[in-house]
């Protein structure tokens, strides 16, 4: 297939397993959010794409050419480093002229000094040139061709990462968190760019983030990974509302979601702290009740709640309470307006919509849920 | 510093001012009477003819350094010491460049071979220079017994005018590589190692393109030092010098240290080995000079 | 892969190991040369082992005719007397010009700066001079006096205490510690990386060191252990190769194995101090 293949890559540093088995398709044009906690592998996986780093096991196809044994260059793909890797000795242009001046001119053509008179060189030297001024001035470092990366803000290095990236037309770009070194603004703001640049040139792209708000931003689907295990691979919306595994609900939205120990019995009746909640799943046994802070709405009557503290976050309030019975912190999100309706201490109530309710099994697997129950259930 | 702090602000400055004053006291008296007057000494007496034991002496200017213009004995040891640098630095300094790429492209033995290469440098140099004297010997050493076993009639290394110097430079190559070795091995750790991803990402798919692209321009900073101190540390061949050849035979071997020695120590004509002295300092300040003013700029891409 | 890849640092270690072997030269047919008798060492034969161990003889000579303790013992007083002076100037002024402002601090690390770019070898004429008037001449205090400043350890300690939080300092002034006490309770026990860092440059320095020993002492009695070679070599044993190179391996052999047992520190001591200055 075009796009990236990854089939089934294992790695282990030492006794230390960081990728397992792990299997991945991103389409032709697709652009692919890795997402995860520091330290569950989603480096080395783009890592082993890019070909820096050396799996134990797997295949890995990048434009449906199997590349498991190449080198970095022989893959057809550009990357993005999170300290961007630019070449201080060179300039702007310099180094966006770098990838383009390996593959057009031979050895010879490369050499200081007598390389420009080599046969063929002007031509191909000329080539490069307009295509390097024209990745430059599409992020706006027309300005800056002849300065040293030393002399740039971290923004405008960024750029220039950016622009030795697209300045081919690779099969693949790999970035690796490309903004963690910028400040909060310019983060937000070089987000919509590089989807920009995605979008135009159209190439299958990984994106390695610890950030959730960057991955279900930006990327057409996310592939949560944890552990040196992709969790689940979903769109946005999905990954956010529809999680399959307890890890994903927990690593994905903030405030993170709101969990509940809960008991199912054998009719598959689900119970916290014996108290019915209306629901009905399938299996029985201890499992997990997990809520988002925005699905849970206050009132008198429901699953009781001591309230603690009130947060005010401008455009809503962040409520925090404990589950009395089990002692579970809970979080709420409000609008500003309804905090004159509530009370300021003691206990409330909580209630959900049902079909928003997220219900896991003592494995962290989402487990179905079989029928919902009357609401009035969920009243004692 | 301490506007912040609650304590008066005059009594905490006058306090400040006198613990600086008495940490400071010690080296300061130490470094008046031990480098900077006899330091600011050796300069006046470079225009003096000053000899030990005499009964007075003379300002006579500028004439130690006409006499040195005319000297031949001078000009064998400025020029042989500026052959000697000339062999010793550029030689020393590939060398150990060489060494520390072909250590750093591995991780086996890291540290042995590192320990290995470093060893001459914490070897003391008169005692190794005795070494040196039996290995180069012409007819016991075993180098010369190694070269009569290939049908070659090894030359008197040491006692030859023709193949003095290089001995000595050899000697100097052989104490200074592992020096520049683990310097080298210092600059190479420092280079980020995404640098070489991105090279090899960009399709620099050579050791040789890698080490244009990358290894050599980020190393520059590192190279410069290198290139300065092994080159002053060249410039003060004394030890083999004194040990194994005393400047002969015939002056072949004859360095600026080792001639200032003599001057001053030997014949106790402390003028004009003062005079020897500034001539070698001026060689350092030199190479300082061109470390900071004029090569700094070139290899610091700020 | 792996077998490969062994199989690929092969040459590697090959090149290494003959470079290696190249560089150990010296040490390989001193210490061959030591053991052997002087017959043996005359027939320039070109075996390490030697047919007859005359390792006795050898080193046995070197310690009946030259007193090695001495030396030994000399090198110690000197290096150790040195590093403790070193350390009692350079500590507290560098401590001083690194964390506190007082007039003259810019002046005095000016002459720090400035110091550093003169060798050792540039005054020691005049110092050789007042030694000689003063009488100390053949003295430990001729050995010692002239290296207990050194700039490059004031430099070293003044860009290494600048690194420590100044808060760390307030801090402690607002508990009412004096200036005196700081130096002593804080700074000192902070220094000790640096310090042993100099403290290993140093030693190497001045226990290798022959122009300034050779310049002032004169007989065996406060001759280091590069002068007790050397007159080893001139006095005793002009040709008698065997036993100069029993003598050789003992004065190499206290810091050769210093530099064994503690590898890492040498080099950090040596290089990366170096690098800094």
């Amino acid at each position: 297939m075009q796009g990236i293949a990854v089939d089934r890559l294992g790695k282990r540093f030492g006794a230390t397993p960081v990728l397992r088995d792990v299997s991945l398709r991103v389409a032709a044009g697709e652009f692919l959010a890795l997402v995860g906690p520091s330290g569950c592998g989603k480096s080395t996986l783009l890592r082993s794409i890019a070909g820096i780093e050396h799996p134990d096991s797997g295949r890995i196809q990048i434009g449906g050419r199997d590349v498991t044994g190449l080198r970095p260059s022989q893959r057809d793909v550009a990357m993005v480093f999170q300290s961007y890797a630019l070449y201080p000795q060179l300039t702007v242009e310099e180094n966006i002229a770098v990838p383009l001046a390996m593959r057009r001119l031979n050895a010879a053509q490369r050499l200081p000094l007598v390389g420009g008179w080599m046969p063929g060189a002007r031509a191909a030297r000329d080539s490069i040139t307009r295509d390097v001024r024209q990745a430059a001035s599409s992020l706006g470092l027309g300005a800056l061709l002849g300065r040293r990366p030393g002399q740039l803000s971290g923004g405008q290095r960024q750029r220039v990462a950016l622009a030795r990236a697209i300045v081919r037309r690779p099969a693949a770009f790999l970035m690796d968190e490309p903004l963690s070194n910028l400040d909060a603004s310019l983060r937000v703001q070089t987000r919509r760019e590089i989807v920009a640049i995605h979008r135009a040139a159209g190439v299958a792209t990984v994106y390695v983030t610890h950030d959730q708000s960057e991955a279900l931003t930006m990327a057409d689907r996310v592939a949560v990974m944890q552990a040196g295990e992709i969790l689940q691979v979903a769109s946005p919306a999905e990954i956010y509302a529809d999680p399959q595994d307890l890890r994903v609900a927990t690593f994905i939205g903030s405030p993170r979601i709101n969990t509940l120990p809960a008991e199912a019995d054998a009719e598959g009746v689900l119970r916290v702290a014996g108290q019915a909640v209306g629901l009905r799943v399938e299996g029985s046994g201890p499992m997990t009740l997990a809520v988002r802070p925005e699905d849970l709405q206050p009132g008198d009557a429901g699953l009781p709640a001591v309230i603690e503290t009130v947060e005010f976050l401008g455009d809503s309030l962040l409520m925090h309470l404990h589950h009395p019975a089990t002692g579970t912190p809970l979080v709420l999100r409000l609008a500003p307006e309804e905090r004159e309706s509530l009370p300021a201490s003691g206990e409330i109530g909580l209630r959900f919509p049902l079909d928003r309710a997220l219900v896991f099994d003592a494995r962290g697997q989402r487990v179905a849920l079989r029928s919902l129950l009357p609401e009035a259930a969920l009243v004692r | 510093m301490s506007a912040s702090l609650a304590a008066p602000l005059p009594r905490r400055g006058t306090g400040e001012a006198l613990a600086g004053w008495m940490l400071t006291a010690p080296a300061a008296i130490a470094y008046g009477l031990m480098l900077l007057l006899p330091t600011l000494a050796t300069i006046a007496l470079a225009f003096t003819d000053y000899e030990l034991g005499a009964p007075a002496f003379a300002w006579i200017g500028l004439e130690n350094f006409g006499e040195l213009l005319s000297d031949r004995g001078f000009a064998i040891a400025l020029r042989n010491t500026i052959l000697y640098v000339g062999i010793v630095a550029p030689l020393s300094v590939l060398g150990g460049l060489g060494l520390a790429l072909l250590i750093e492209s591995g991780t086996r033995g890291r540290s042995f071979f590192r320990a290995v290469f470093f060893l001459p440098v914490v070897s003391l140099p008169v005692a190794m220079a005795a070494a040196w004297q039996y290995l180069l010997h012409p007819t016991i050493g075993p180098l010369n017994a190694a070269l009569r076993g290939i049908g070659i009639d090894g030359p008197a290394w040491l006692s030859s005018s023709d193949t003095v110097l290089i001995s000595l430079a050899a000697i100097g190559i052989w104490e200074n590589m592992g020096f520049n070795l683990v310097l080298f091995l210092a600059g190479l750790t420092a280079i980020p190692r995404e640098l070489y991803a991105a090279a090899e990402v960009d399709g620099a798919a050579g050791g040789w393109e890698r080490f244009r692209l990358v290894t050599w321009p980020l190393l520059g900073p590192t190279t410069l030092f290198v290139v300065t101190i092994t080159m002053t540390r060249a410039v003060r061949v004394f030890d083999s010098v004194a040990v194994l050849t005393q400047g002969g035979p015939n002056k072949a071997s004859q360095v600026l240290l080792y001639a200032m020695y003599e001057e001053g120590f030997t014949y106790f004509r402390l003028g004009y080995s003062a005079a020897i002295t500034l001539v070698f300092l001026a060689i350092v300040l030199a190479l300082v000079w061109l470390q900071t003013k004029v090569l700094e700029k070139r290899v610091h891409y700020a | 892969m792996p077998e490969r890849s062994a199989l690929r640092g092969l040459p590697r270690l090959l090149l290494l190991g003959l470079l290696g072997l190249l560089v150990l030269m010296p040490y390989i047919w001193m210490t061959a040369a030591s053991l052997k008798p002087l017959d043996e060492i005359f027939r320039a034969s070109l075996s390490l082992v030697p047919e007859r161990f005359h390792a006795v003889e050898n080193y046995g000579k070197v310690f009946a005719k030259i007193p090695v303790w001495r030396y030994l013992w000399n090198g110690v007083v000197v290096c150790g007397g040195i590093l403790f002076f070193q350390l009692l100037f350079a500590v507290p002024a560098g401590y001083a010009l690194a964390k506190l402002r007082f007039p003259g601090s810019g002046l005095a690390f000016g002459a720090v700066m400035l110091g550093l770019l003169v060798p050792y070898h540039v005054p020691a004429l005049p110092l050789y001079v007042g030694f000689s008037q003063l009488g100390l001449l053949n003295s430990y205090t001729a050995l010692i006096a002239p290296s207990t400043i050194s700039v490059f350890a004031i430099f070293l300690f003044r860009q290494f205490f600048r690194s420590l939080p100044d808060d760390l300092i307030h801090a402690a002034r607002m508990d009412g510690i004096s200036e005196a006490e700081i130096v002593w309770r804080i700074v000192l026990p902070n220094a000790w990386p640096a310090a042993t860092a100099f403290a290993i440059f140093s030693v190497v320095a001045h226990w290798n060191d022959l122009f300034w020993p050779l310049i002032v002492v004169n007989g065996t009695q406060y001759a280091t252990p590069a002068l007790g070679v050397l007159y080893f070599r001139s006095d005793e044993a002009g040709d008698d190769f065997g036993a100069l190179m029993a003598a050789a391996v003992l004065m190499t052999a206290p810091l050769v194995l210093a530099f064994l047992i503690a590898q890492r520190r040498f080099i950090e001591g040596i290089a990366t101090t170096g690098l800094k200055g």
